[in-house]
């Protein structure tokens, strides 16, 4: 019988096969962070052990990294001790490192795409949930504790159990100005936050194939917020148009090999997943989340839910407990919620597309007064690329304020952060209590009804400028 | 790793559904180098609120926590375990996990048991009518009993053999270091290295 692609990367990737027993998978990139790396390493110390493959191993610092004044040391001392303890730690086990101020610098999910470092049929893992980002290029990438951090840095394997698979498929096209963030937050509003629990998804059909690589990453990134550990998609001529000439992919003979190889990496026909879910894009319009998870979401034209709506009681007292939150009223029109700050950033739509969607938003318009609006890219390549297409200026000049890269108010462990009761349309990936600063409340949107919302000062699509 | 055979304890009910790890231990407290002090941590937004379960005088010492489906969901962060163990629980019930959240837990010794969502419902019940009563998490039997209340739960075989053994995970891989030299032996000499 065939194979889904999960299926043909993971029994690719077998160490040890024996009955009763987890398989051992070979970990092909081990991504590294300040924040769930340090107790990995003083482990690796404590028990007399080093880092088996340091060249398969490449550490970023993102989380606490302040987004102005990067020549000035860290402010926040307990920040400033976990990035130099990732430096120590780095030096000590000979890890390569993309400091604060470093041009390579970046959010870890960006940074591997960019160097060429994740590629088709590989096994990719970060002590960070979002590692899924990566299964855009058809790699079988997820997020591990630090316990399993230590574990690849010691073996560069982890024992595994095969997931099931589970197939997300996409048909039809998606209309004018909607994009790949408002596909997948409807995607969980759909499987729900626990719908993907246990399971690999693979997104297929004509409008993930119709998708960039950037847009690919951004649903293979919040595939976690729908309980799935692990996104992935066919690699195909987006993927190694993508790729090719990237600083780590392979050259001449090797790069062809390589794309034979890739080219392989498809379901096949005869394959069967565990579950399948079909959505027909041409119904999608602009999503944004209105609770305090991420299936909490609905297309920007409805009105806040009422709880008494919701048949499952769980569903219905996660509503009434999210509604009094956020401080939303059922039946209010999302359209009329009214944000304070809105933030362009994170590992979902910090990338080069994002940027320029929001300058296209953004162009001849002004930020709304009493609205702080931050654009943080991705990474320091995203933002000197940005600076080259002079996006920059179109942001700044509308009144946003242009930032240093990291992960910065996605989950405000640097010093950007929303202030209690304080409200946001965010890029990000999370809109949990407290996510990008205590009291603060969230709503997911793409990087195009951000600047839209910034304009307004209401949640908006660009089409109701 | 602690070994863990049986555990019998009070257990506090905490009525929501997709508690994510960020509320479990908020990002501020992930700052830390260290393993320890993460108790403070645990729930550290919802135990501002003086009526917040946890801070009932009946749920102290407690040590069984009993939760809404899709417990531990959201960012991988190990710390949301290394909080609840430090605050003193050693088993998590719920009828759903999140992936990430549930192996951690298995990693350090801190036991998550599925049961069914009516089942969760009745020993919420049980511990809100009397905070005292006991429960007992029998992982050898793959048992909770509740008074009269028994319930078989699912564990793999091999996890719950490394949790009642208290083994390591690396310990037990680099058995296999052989295994290890001969996949690299065979890997692609065009994957790429990050020097």
């Amino acid at each position: 019988m065939g194979r889904t692609l999960a299926e043909k990367v993971y029994d690719a990737h077998v160490v040890r096969r024996a009955e009763g027993e987890p398989d051992l998978l070979y970990i092909d990139l081990h991504l590294v962070h300040e924040v769930t790396s340090p107790q990995a390493f003083d482990g690796l110390r404590m028990a007399g052990r080093t880092v088996r493959r340091p060249e398969l191993t490449i550490a970023t610092e993102d989380h606490n990294v302040p987004t102005t004044d990067l020549l000035r040391p860290i402010a926040d001392p307990v920040s400033r001790t976990q990035v130099e303890t990732l430096r120590k730690n780095c030096a000590e086990f000979g890890i390569r490192l993309h400091p604060m101020g470093d041009d390579g610098q970046g959010i870890v999910h960006v940074i591997g795409p960019q160097l060429g470092l994740t590629q088709p049929g590989m096994t990719v893992v970060c002590g960070d949930s979002h590692t899924s980002t990566h299964g855009a290029f058809g790699a079988l990438a997820f997020g591990i504790g630090t316990s399993e951090v230590e574990h690849v840095l010691a073996t560069q394997t982890l024992p595994q159990v095969k997931p099931k698979t589970m197939a997300v498929t996409v048909n039809g096209t998606l209309p004018e100005g909607v994009t790949a963030k408002d596909l997948i937050l409807a995607i969980i509003a759909r499987i729900g936050t626990g719908g993907g629990q246990g399971h690999i998804i693979e997104y297929r059909g004509e409008a993930i194939r119709s998708l960039s690589m950037e847009g690919r990453m951004t649903v293979c990134n919040m595939s976690i917020e729908a309980g799935a550990r692990a996104g992935m998609i066919a690699p195909d001529e987006t993927t190694f148009a993508y790729l090719k000439g990237r600083p780590h992919v392979p050259q001449g003979e090797d790069w062809d090999r390589a794309v034979e190889y890739w080219t392989s990496l498809r379901t096949d026909d005869d394959a069967t997943f565990d579950r399948e879910v079909v959505i027909d894009a041409s119904e999608l319009t602009p999503f944004v989340t209105w609770g305090t998870n991420p299936g909490q979401g609905l297309p920007l034209s409805e009105s806040v839910p009422d709880p008494a709506s919701f048949d499952d009681p769980v569903e219905r007292a996660a509503a009434e407990r999210a509604l009094q939150y956020m401080d939303l009223t059922p039946g209010t029109p999302l359209r009329e919620i009214a944000v304070d700050t809105v933030f362009v950033g994170s590992c979902t739509n910090g990338r080069i597309e994002d940027l320029r969607a929001v300058a296209s938003v953004l162009k001849g318009r002004k930020v709304a007064d009493g609205v702080r609006m931050l654009v943080v890219p991705g990474s320091m390549k995203v933002k000197q690329q940005a600076e080259e297409e002079g996006l920059h200026e179109v942001i700044s000049a509308a009144g946003a304020e242009w930032r240093e890269a990291g992960c910065s108010m996605c989950l405000a462990m640097n010093p950007d952060k929303l202030t209690p009761g304080e409200r946001s349309a965010s890029t990000s990936n999370r809109n949990f209590e407290g996510r990008q600063g205590p009291g603060g409340r969230t709503h997911l949107v793409s990087p195009a009804v951000a600047a839209a919302t910034a304009v307004t000062g209401r949640l908006t699509a660009p089409a109701d400028l | 790793m602690e070994a863990f055979t049986t555990h019998t304890g009070r257990a506090v009910p905490l009525r929501r559904s997709n508690v994510d790890t960020d509320q479990i231990i908020p990002a501020v407290w992930l700052k830390q180098v260290s393993r320890t002090g993460f108790d403070k941590g645990l729930f550290s937004a919802w135990r501002e609120d003086p009526d917040f379960v946890l801070n009932r005088p009946e749920y102290q010492g407690a040590s069984i926590l009993i939760a809404g489906p899709d417990f531990g969901t959201g960012s991988s962060r190990e710390h949301a375990v290394w909080a609840l163990q430090q605050y003193g629980f050693r088993v998590v019930i719920a009828p759903r996990f999140g992936d990430i959240f549930r192996n951690n837990s298995t990693k350090m010794g801190l036991l998550p048991v599925v049961l069914p969502g009516d089942v969760v419902e009745k020993l919420q019940t049980r511990a809100e009518q009397e905070p005292a009563a006991e429960i007992t998490v029998d992982l050898g039997a793959r048992e909770v009993r509740a008074g009269d209340l028994v319930v078989p739960f699912e564990i793999d075989d091999y996890t719950r053999w490394r949790l009642m053994e208290g083994l390591d995970d690396i310990g037990l891989t680099l058995r296999h270091a052989d295994d290890i030299a001969a996949y690299e032996q065979r890997r692609p000499g065009w994957l790429p290295t990050t020097v």
